[in-house]
């Protein structure tokens, strides 16, 4: 996939549920928790320090749908992999083709990432 | 006054775990064991004082709103209904009635959950048991593309990893466990092995599996990341095990080949019974996301993503599937039941549900109900309400009002609003 402006570098996206996120849902969808818990993107940390970004630095990821800003965090994720909890955030990413299915490409998408 | 409520079910998530005690002090909850992270907001975060309805950003009436509801409804070409499995069933046979009393396209979230494994179902069939079998029975467990122990916190504890079962004397000690996943998960740390696949990779690794169980020579020195030899332990060992569950998620529904990842394993589970018993669950989200699928298909036919457009039934996902449908703006109105889509759906989905008239009924305001016409604020099914929620396993569970009921149920509502369509 190739865009006009590059930003950096292509990773895997894996969106999906964590208990941080599924507490904050509770609280309501404008509450803080809920916010600080689905606006953040794990990353492997080798791939952190070769792009030069800190822990809680706020980086962009871009899609072929759309772009957003969050802060990054280490994860347990594999090298040129990052995941993002579920919501609205992530899902500024998410494009909406579902192949004839319905169901979108929530998992697997391919995305840039460049620190702000 | 207090009183202590046992055996209350929590309606979170797929596990419907019917084992939650809770305090009632003055008609309040005020405190809640054995819930989980995930479900203890289902009790603690509710707030069951009764409030008005809003249409167009004010407070109303409910009569005022129920009959604004029946107007956008009537007046619309092609609504949609949608969501659904955070509802009781008997909600859900209510908006099917609706459906099919105006014409609309019902979907659910299952279209965006296990809607492929639905596809895969019909396409091969599924092996399936329930959750008492795989407590009493399963001695080899293999989680593929999920991650109980952030999604369903309970299940390994009550029905699949760590129960002592009728001949599974020892608990833990009798069961192996596998971890499939794309990256190391924290379900990944409680399994005896973790076999980690490239991402997109899920149909090879089933295949060759398949044709490892078959004992077939497989040339190729790795498959998806994952080396043949690490592959072939693993087809030996589900063949040799006694009794063999798999358990999905939405790493193989949500990723690229979706309902043909699924088809591949629940081939490959009906070909282990050659061997040994193998069952394969789906590891439902919604607390009763499975009973949106049974009551949509004991009514119309089909799981989820059916149009009543033409007077009957008709199942075409990709076609009539809620994302699809709101993202090549063919809807013109929409009642949602207990879901947020502005939330979950990509963002061109969502934010075309705050172009067009909808209507919310939920326990709580989100995203969807923000810029929704109407907003129905009704009671919750398991803590102020009565019903019946299906388990991932299709197991109905009976939901018990745990404190006094003040507010009115989806199903009730929704009942006002037929009855005031069918007055129009």
């Amino acid at each position: 996939m190739q865009w006009r402006n590059s930003l950096g570098e292509n990773f895997i996206l894996i969106t999906g549920r964590t208990v941080k996120q599924a507490a904050g849902l509770h609280k309501g969808k404008d509450s803080d928790a809920y916010r600080r818990a689905t606006a953040l993107v794990e990353m492997n940390a080798a791939d952190m320090a070769r792009l030069g970004i800190g822990e809680g630095q706020m980086v962009r990821l871009r899609s072929a749908t759309g772009q957003v800003e969050m802060p990054a965090h280490t994860g347990t994720v594999p090298s040129k992999m990052v995941f993002v909890p579920m919501g609205p955030v992530a899902n500024s990413l998410i494009g909406p083709e579902t192949e004839g299915t319905g169901m979108p490409s929530f998992k697997g998408l391919t995305v840039e990432i460049e620190p702000i | 006054m207090k009183t202590v409520v046992e055996n209350v079910t929590c309606t979170f998530c797929g596990c419907l775990c019917d084992d939650i005690i809770v305090e009632v002090e003055d008609n309040r909850i005020a405190r809640v064991q054995r819930v989980c992270a995930n479900g203890r907001g289902v009790f603690t975060d509710y707030d069951p004082t009764p409030r008005r309805p809003i249409v167009a950003g004010r407070e109303v009436e409910w009569e005022e709103a129920v009959s604004e509801a029946a107007r956008i409804l009537v007046q619309a070409d092609s609504p949609l209904i949608y969501g659904l499995s955070s509802s009781a069933s008997e909600a859900q046979m209510k908006v099917v009635e609706l459906a099919d009393l105006i014409g609309a396209i019902i979907d659910t979230t299952s279209s965006v959950c296990h809607g492929p494994t639905s596809l895969a179902m019909q396409a091969v069939g599924e092996v399936s048991c329930s959750l008492g079998e795989v407590r009493n029975r399963a001695d080899f467990l293999i989680f593929w593309g999920c991650n109980p122990a952030a999604s369903h916190l309970r299940h390994f504890e009550r029905y699949s990893l760590k129960p002592k079962g009728r001949y599974i004397p020892n608990g833990r000690k009798d069961r192996h466990m596998v971890v499939v996943d794309v990256r190391p998960t924290a379900s990944a740390k409680m399994a005896d092995h973790f076999i980690q696949v490239t991402p997109g990779a899920d149909f090879e690794v089933l295949t060759t599996l398949r044709a490892l169980v078959q004992g077939k020579e497989i040339e190729a020195g790795a498959v998806g990341g994952v080396p043949r030899i690490e592959l072939l332990e693993l087809a030996n060992r589900m063949k040799g095990c006694r009794y063999g569950v798999f358990f999905m998620g939405m790493g193989l529904t949500m990723s690229g080949a979706r309902d043909y990842n699924v088809s591949e394993l629940f081939t490959l589970v009906a070909e282990l019974n050659q061997y040994t018993r193998f069952s394969v669950m789906p590891m439902r989200g919604h607390g009763n996301v499975a009973g949106a699928d049974q009551v949509l298909t004991w009514q119309s036919g089909y799981p989820f993503a059916v149009s009543f457009a033409r007077g009957y039934p008709q199942y075409s996902p990709g076609e009539f599937s809620a994302v699809d449908v709101l993202a090549r703006e063919e809807v013109d109105a929409a009642l949602i039941l207990a879901s947020d889509p502005v939330a979950h759906f990509p963002r061109v989905a969502g934010n075309q549900l705050k172009r067009i008239p909808a209507i919310v009924l939920d326990p709580m305001m989100n995203l969807t109900s923000e810029s929704a016409q109407v907003f129905f604020p009704t009671g919750s099914y398991g803590v102020d309400a009565a019903g019946t929620c299906y388990r991932m396993d299709n197991v109905p569970i009976r939901l018990r009002e745990v404190i006094a009921p003040m507010r009115p149920t989806d199903e009730a509502i929704l009942g006002q609003i037929i009855e005031e369509i069918k007055r129009c």
